[in-house]
């Protein structure tokens, strides 16, 4: 902990700018993951409907799952990419915390798991019917912090699943047991604002999500080093 | 893999000592608790024998929180001292609890039958022990796709306190989402004839918790040295040739 803070934090923004850099030049790895999202909705549209009104009543749990599978194969590729050129060892031996490559990971992972949410969502609501509910704002607080709660597990478990055999399976089966509340909060507190909140219950399933994120934020930024070290 | 070794602590397999003797005990105590819980305490005025279930499905879903203490214990010793001793107690308090959530389940479900008229319902002690089990199952599988003892060690420590971490969370969540369980079982919401045969029980399942947790701990201790030792004999034989 030689090092400020800014240069830790410029350290982290430089591996986040050569994620993102990587993948808007790319652009193959984002649409393969925005394709499979939508694909997912249209089957749950299939599996659901036709009825219009039981479409709709899903469309929260539609939307969060098909999020939740596309966004996996992201987590993966963030550090499959690295594996790939040989690049994780070089990304190491550059000085400073490791902790800089976990926050770094992270953000470039929430922008790109945000813009595939905000995608989703805005396909969801087109492809389910539903209409802007009058306490959007607070939809839009839950899709931020669900998202903030699934990028911070993701990258974690990434970091570990990437590097074992039998990654593509043992990704999700680690990460969607630990983000059960994440999707019972975030689908229930949607539902919650979409039916007009009456059981004034969204504010409950929000002040869960923040606390899950702010514990697991510190969990994966104290736990990282030793695990992309092992 | 590419990661340099460390020092071990586990050299020499473990010295069977008085553990069998201990196991004879633990096994005969689970069979004395079970003929007072069976014989000599009465059916239940509602459910009749059913409630014979109790006796093993509460003592057991206890104990799997024992277990899982253990593993957290064993979890964070290993990344504090390194002590592969404490992974590999983790590791064997894993699987004998993910054991012990498969029973709690599955006695659950038997009860659950003929009493509420359904195998599962999606309650939050049913639904959050589900999760419980499904976060060993991915411990262990991590546990088995990774190679390297080291990395192995430090990996499946992290994703095991983070599980804990997780599990109020989860209960909680599960909890505001739906609620059906009957109230918690306590020796103080029994009839005094039945208190005795679920302390007689929680202690004999006890003892049987702490018996094949220790036996899981010894044979994994068994390979590694093993291991070790094989290993520790190829290096000797490089710098000899």
């Amino acid at each position: 902990m030689s090092d400020s803070f800014a240069a830790e934090f410029a350290r982290a923004r430089a591996v986040a700018w050569k994620d993102l850099t990587t993948e808007r030049r790319s652009k193959a790895g984002f649409n393969a993951v925005v394709s499979l999202a939508l694909t997912i909705l249209l089957l749950f549209g299939f599996a659901l409907g036709p009825d219009s009104g039981a479409v709709r009543a899903a469309a929260p749990g539609a939307l969060w799952l098909a999020a939740l599978f596309a966004s996996v194969l992201a987590f993966g590729r963030s550090f499959q990419v690295e594996l790939d050129g040989g690049a994780l060892e070089m990304l190491l031996l550059y000085p400073g915390s490791r902790r800089a490559i976990y926050v770094g990971k992270l953000l470039a992972n929430l922008a790109f798991v945000g813009l595939l949410i905000a995608i989703v969502v805005v396909a969801s609501m087109v492809l389910f019917q539903v209409t802007i509910p009058r306490a959007w704002p607070a939809v839009l607080g839950i899709i931020g912090l669900g998202a903030v709660g699934v990028t911070a597990l993701g990258t974690f478990y990434a970091a570990i699943a990437s590097r074992s055999r039998a990654r593509e399976v043992l990704l999700p089966l680690l990460l969607f047991p630990m983000l059960v509340p994440v999707l019972l909060a975030a689908v229930q507190g949607t539902k919650a604002l979409m039916a007009g909140d009456l059981m004034n219950e969204a504010g409950a399933w929000i002040s869960l999500l923040a606390g899950f994120d702010l514990l697991f934020l510190l969990a994966g930024f104290l736990a990282f080093d030793a695990v992309i070290d092992a | 893999m590419t990661t340099t070794r460390q020092e071990t602590d586990v050299i020499a397999p473990p010295a069977p000592g008085r553990w069998r003797l201990f196991g004879v005990f633990a096994i005969a105590s689970l069979v004395v608790a079970q003929v007072v819980a069976v014989v000599i305490s009465p059916p239940d005025r509602d459910m009749g024998h059913l409630q014979k279930i109790m006796y093993v499905h509460f003592p057991i879903a206890l104990n799997m929180f024992v277990c899982y203490l253990v593993v957290l214990i064993g979890s964070v010793r290993y990344l504090m001292l390194r002590s592969e001793r404490a992974d590999l107690l983790a590791a064997s308090a894993a699987e004998v609890g993910a054991v012990m959530t498969g029973l709690t389940l599955a006695l659950g479900m038997l009860w659950a039958k003929p009493t509420w008229g359904v195998w599962w319902a999606w309650d939050p002690r049913l639904t959050s022990t589900l999760v419980l089990f499904l976060l060993a199952t991915a411990y262990l599988a991590l546990r088995a796709f990774v190679d390297d003892p080291e990395r192995r060690a430090t990996w499946s420590a992290t994703v095991g306190i983070l599980g804990a971490l997780n599990v109020p969370i989860v209960y909680m969540s599960v909890r505001w989402w739906r609620t059906l369980h009957q109230v918690q079982s306590s020796p103080s919401s029994l009839d005094p004839e039945y208190v005795i045969g679920v302390r007689l029980n929680l202690t004999a399942v006890l003892l049987v918790t702490v018996y094949l947790i220790h036996s899981r701990y010894a044979a994994a201790l068994t390979e590694r040295a093993a291991e070790n030792r094989a290993m520790a004999a190829a290096l000797g034989a490089n710098h000899g040739g």
